[in-house]
């Protein structure tokens, strides 16, 4: 068994944008143990179970949360949080207050920001991290997600019918045999990733094309401040009157090249024109650059699947959080331009599979 | 002199005038005057229009036929005359007629303009269609109508531009360019492939066409990308306020995407060293801006813009590239067109992209591909994809300048008619069947676009030689009351074509001595001067006749190593007399009686600079005798009368075949095709061994199984075929005429060059 002081289970993922913290709640401490264990240990847990939001960017999704998880022979649930990456400064800080070194553990971090902030965590927090590779931590935390199941319920799904909003559905999808499957992670920027067992996967390639591109450009288009504002607009929003479509151009179908006419020609085509550029709302706008960016990405993702040979296309990261304009384009699009060969899958914990491979790691070496 | 190609003459009114704004040209007058004969050149022979209308570009298509002056000579009836003061045969001035390609390119501003100069211009009135391609094309459908009276007849946008690629891909040479911003030569101009297919043309309009042509007929889109010149053009109008393409381009060459892109450096602190990615790589676009509260300048959105565009489409192209296992691609469309900003950043996404394996091509007419298709699909009956066609560079503009901070008045394209003219050539050209390997041979011993000491001491040679070849024009056509005018006009035209090539040397693909002599050619064609050497080899010729046998009777009287000695240094000392030389030209203009022993005497003595002639004597003495051996001959007079044909006729009496190359046209006073015909006819009526086969070269150096080639003077042996490899024995001669050159390959002034080369087996 796991010796007690070596709680607390704590996995990190530093993006470029966000911040994918995983905390294990042991549910099983024996009496004996509770009596053992350290103040700061309690106050931890105590802190991080008993809210759902920290300071005023920190946010626990309580509805990801993984119920009676058994892990290295201990019970407990498993809780997803995450913050922006510009707060690192102050989550290290609050570390250090919290005398988090004293605990005697490890800390376990992947991303960017592993390496980005080492030097933070060592000379603020007095704590040493274990950096890891945030490719081998995705596959590791994908894998290991989709074996133990949503409370119950299947962790990867697809949609039937993507297009129409009456007919369509989220549907579960059996990932038993995963491979080989192509990984597309979705964050500020995106990698896409050949899988083929366990220990065998290739990054394939990646784009700066990406979620912090829809976002950085909302932005600039709409004045928005968050991810959340810049989705609700884009929900509201029409990106036909932003883009040119194959019809506005060929008046109908571009038979000469099997173009249907809905296609789009030209992302921001029609901002060309002066009278367009002032017709045009902010939710239009956000909407164009969620859809170019959603398209471009389901595009590339489309030709690796291609060249590799692979049909089965998972799509993840925190770009599709709440967006399921987005993961309804991916699955249609791939669906429609490969003539029905190509499959698009979702999984549940979008963006924290990163911070999971962390955690595992973690046990894997104790 | 003023550094712009010669389009002074067209003048734009600049005139105030308030309260129009729209296509962003209100305070432009759209009045500009044409000069005649400058344009729309030959409208009154004009046929077969075809107009290729973009988004702000119109190119305009027609065939001509151009009637224009050719040198003829004509063999005297000798019969009862006093043959001893008649010249050797006769020259006259003909016209011939032959068939020209005209292409213009001009804003679409003056579209009416345009149309109404070519509606005053226009005589010919069987034309009844005029073939419309572009995005345009709608849109001014009515108007081309009305004004030219023609029918508008639609064709395919993509069909088109495929056409169009496929036809300059084989006409052209040195189409093709990859382009390298950071090396001394920005332009790397490819040779051209026999077999241009299969290829990959990426079409970056206001989206991305990815197509892939197999052949002259079939091609497949096979994908294409909705990120392309509309978005950078739509979403960089919306970011900057700056409404026009060309500006964004000027706003992103000045910016720093690295204050809007968010880096791997930027969340990693450094490189992602596992992927051995790159800190400075672009980890998300735009990553940077995900922020209410901080301004960005124009300048860093545009760039970040540009930059993620021009990733995105390398990255797909890349993919696409990989899918159908091709290494070439073309990128086409008015992102690209001739802008150095965006074609650098192609390049380097397909680098990186590719890792190398793939490379981004350019071309240099990419404009024009669109209206040369819409044109080719009109004229079909007059089957010009039967018929080689050869880039007129006395009537075709060249490249642009690319460099905005090198010339700005070229950039701003507004009043600018860019033109391009073909001429179809008298027979199609095809490789000589005896190379090596037509794929990689490369005619140009040096590439003047990339040695720059070279081009700057050839440029200057030329512009020395100039007042000589105008004058010498102007003398060939005494009877001519314009000649001193035309020969002025033409003097006028290639010291600015030099100029041009000073600034822009690559302004028509990879500049070499060959091109150099090509443009005097047009440029003296174009005034008029079909052959102004006409009457100096025409008295040489007759001169060297007079002395053929005495030069037989001394070599007959040797013995046969000698003989094979005197040959060859006859052979070199004909070649010395080349008015294309300065130093001979020099030489015979001030001593008319220098003649055949005196430029023995000039020969660099044994061993030669370059000296294979021990071999080329074993050769002789101990192998069988050549089945059939290939001449190509240089100039005329003394070289070919007295220098080649002994050697020719040495040739013959070991049982060798010869054919006998020349010139199909004039050029300085190399001995052309017809010239050759009465030299050998008379040479023939002295020496009975010689007699005339008229075919194909490529078809007589098969059916005759040429086992030996022969290339003859500086031309053809030194500043192109130099290292040539060809399948069979060959044999290259020259003297060098010139101090810079021998002095470059470490001789003097009239060193020899004597190349005798064997394949290896």
């Amino acid at each position: 068994a796991v010796p007690p002081d070596f709680f607390p289970w704590f996995g990190l993922d530093i993006g470029g944008t966000l911040v994918k913290l995983v905390y294990f709640e042991p549910k099983d401490i024996t009496a004996e143990e509770e009596e053992e264990e350290v103040e700061n240990l309690k106050s931890i847990r105590k802190y991080l179970t008993s809210n759902v939001a920290y300071g005023s960017t920190g946010i626990r999704d309580v509805h990801l949360e993984l119920k009676d998880l058994t892990l290295c022979g201990r019970k407990g649930n498993l809780h997803f949080i995450r913050f922006p990456t510009h707060d690192m400064p102050a989550f290290i800080q609050m570390g250090s207050e919290k005398h988090f070194s004293s605990l005697h553990t490890t800390l376990c971090a992947t991303g960017g920001g592993a390496y980005k902030f080492e030097q933070d965590f060592r000379t603020m927090g007095d704590l040493q991290l274990c950096k890891l590779d945030e490719l081998d931590c995705l596959i590791k935390g994908v894998l290991y997600i989709d074996s133990v199941g949503f409370n119950g319920r299947s962790e990867c799904y697809y949609f039937e019918n993507p297009t129409d909003a009456e007919r369509c559905q989220k549907l579960p999808f059996n990932l038993e045999n995963p491979y080989p499957l192509l990984l597309v992670n979705i964050g500020s920027g995106v990698s896409i990733l050949a899988v083929y067992s366990k220990e065998n996967y290739k990054r394939v390639t990646g784009t700066s094309l990406g979620g912090g591109t829809f976002f950085g450009l909302c932005c600039l288009l709409t004045g928005c401040s968050t991810f959340e504002e810049a989705l609700e607009m884009a929900s509201h929003g029409d990106s036909t009157k932003v883009d040119k479509l194959v019809r506005d151009i060929y008046g109908g179908d571009y038979e000469r090249f099997g173009l249907p006419g809905w296609a789009v020609a030209s992302s921001f085509g029609n901002m060309m024109s002066k009278e367009k550029r002032e017709s045009v709302s902010k939710e239009d706008l956000a909407r164009a650059t969620l859809v170019t960016i959603t398209n471009n990405i389901g595009s590339i993702a489309r030709m690796c699947a291609l060249n590799e040979n692979i049909n089965r296309v998972v799509f993840v990261g925190n770009f599709l959080r709440i967006n399921t304009i987005s993961m309804r384009l991916l699955a249609y699009a791939l669906d429609y331009w490969s003539k029905g060969q190509l499959k698009a899958l979702f999984l549940e914990h979008e963006g924290y599979f990163g911070a999971v491979g962390a955690l595992l790691e973690l046990l894997g070496s104790a | 002199m003023p550094m712009r190609p010669s389009k002074e003459w067209v003048a734009i009114k600049m005139a105030e005038r308030g309260g129009r704004g729209s296509g962003g040209h209100g305070s432009l007058d759209k009045s500009i005057t044409l000069p005649p004969d400058e344009i729309f050149r030959n409208l009154e022979n004009a046929k077969r229009f075809a107009i290729d209308i973009g988004g702000s570009l119109t190119k305009l298509a027609y065939y001509s036929t151009v009637q224009h002056k050719v040198a003829r000579v004509r063999s005297f009836d000798h019969s009862g005359k006093d043959i001893e003061h008649e010249p050797l045969y006769e020259i006259s001035v003909q016209e011939e007629i032959t068939a020209r390609l005209h292409f213009i390119k001009f804003e679409n501003t003056y579209i009416e303009t345009c149309l109404d100069f070519i509606k005053d211009h226009l005589v010919n009135t069987e034309t009844k269609v005029i073939k419309a391609t572009g995005g345009g094309a709608y849109k001014f459908k009515d108007l081309i109508e009305k004004k030219l009276g023609l029918k508008v007849d639609k064709e395919d946008v993509m069909t088109c531009l495929i056409k169009g690629c496929n036809f300059v891909l084989k006409n052209i040479p040195h189409e093709v360019f990859a382009y390298q911003k950071d090396s001394d030569t920005e332009f790397r101009f490819q040779t051209n492939h026999p077999n241009i297919f299969p290829y990959l043309l990426v079409n970056i309009g206001s989206g991305v066409s990815i197509v892939k042509v197999e052949t002259e007929d079939k091609f497949e889109w096979i994908g294409g990308s909705s990120i392309g010149g509309g978005t950078f053009w739509g979403l960089g109008a919306l970011l900057t306020k700056t409404k026009k393409f060309d500006e964004l381009l000027q706003l992103a060459s000045k910016g720093q995407h690295t204050n809007v892109d968010m880096l791997v450096k930027d969340v990693y602190g450094g490189a992602y060293q596992t992927l051995g990615l790159s800190g400075n790589l672009i980890a998300s676009s735009f990553g940077k801006s995900t922020t209410a509260d901080k301004e960005f300048s124009k300048e860093d959105m545009a760039k970040s813009l540009l930059h993620m565009i021009s990733n995105d489409i390398g990255q797909l192209a890349c993919l696409y590239a990989k899918l159908h296992n091709l290494d070439k691609i073309y990128f086409g469309g008015f992102f690209i067109r001739g802008h150095p900003v965006t074609m650098r950043t192609i390049t380097y996404s397909i680098n990186f992209f590719s890792k190398g394996e793939v490379q981004a091509l350019f071309l240099r007419h990419e404009g024009y591909l669109g209206a040369i298709g819409a044109f080719l699909k009109g004229a079909e009956q007059d089957n010009p994809n039967q018929y080689s066609w050869g880039e007129n560079y006395a009537g075709s503009s060249g490249l642009m300048s690319t460099s905005p901070d090198v010339f700005p008045m070229q950039r701003t394209r507004s009043g600018t008619f860019d033109m391009f003219e073909m001429d179809r050539l008298e027979r199609p050209l095809v490789n000589l069947p005896l190379l090596k390997d037509p794929s990689t041979y490369i005619p140009d011993t040096v590439d003047l676009t990339d040695d720059a000491m070279a081009r700057k001491y050839w440029l200057t040679c030329f512009e020395e030689a100039l007042d000589g070849v105008a004058k010498r024009a102007a003398a060939s056509q005494p009877d001519s009351i314009d000649a001193s005018e035309r020969a002025e006009k033409f003097r006028q035209k290639y010291w600015n074509k030099l100029q041009t090539l000073r600034q822009q040397p690559f302004a028509y693909g990879t500049l070499t001595v060959r091109s150099l002599l090509d443009t005097r050619e047009h440029c003296l064609n174009e005034f008029n001067f079909p052959d102004p050497y006409s009457k100096v080899k025409q008295k040489e010729n007759g001169i060297a006749l007079k002395c053929f046998q005495s030069v037989i009777e001394s070599l007959d009287s040797l013995g046969w190593e000698e003989r094979q000695f005197a040959l060859v240094k006859g052979l070199l000392a004909g070649n010395v007399f080349d008015w294309g030389a300065k130093a001979v030209s020099d030489v015979l203009e001030s001593e008319p009686q220098f003649g055949f022993e005196e430029a023995k005497s000039k020969l660099q003595e044994r061993p030669w600079l370059e000296d294979s002639y021990s071999q080329w004597l074993e050769r002789l003495k101990e192998g069988p005798p050549h089945k059939c051996a290939l001449i190509f001959a240089d100039n005329s007079g003394i070289d070919i009368i007295l220098g080649v044909f002994p050697f020719v006729r040495e040739l013959l009496s070991r049982g060798t075949e010869v054919i006998l190359a020349c010139n199909s046209g004039p050029a300085l006073n190399d001995v052309t095709y017809s010239e050759s015909l009465i030299v050998t006819e008379r040479i023939a009526a002295m020496d009975p061994v010689i007699h005339r086969l008229d075919k194909g070269l490529a078809v007589l150096v098969r059916e005759r199984e040429t086992d030996l080639v022969i290339i003859e003077g500086m031309g053809r042996a030194i500043h192109t075929n130099y290292y040539a490899a060809l399948k069979c024995e060959s044999l290259k001669l020259a003297v060098i005429k010139n101090s810079w050159l021998a002095d470059r390959l470490g001789g003097k002034i009239f060193s020899v060059i004597f190349k005798y080369e064997v394949p290896c087996k």
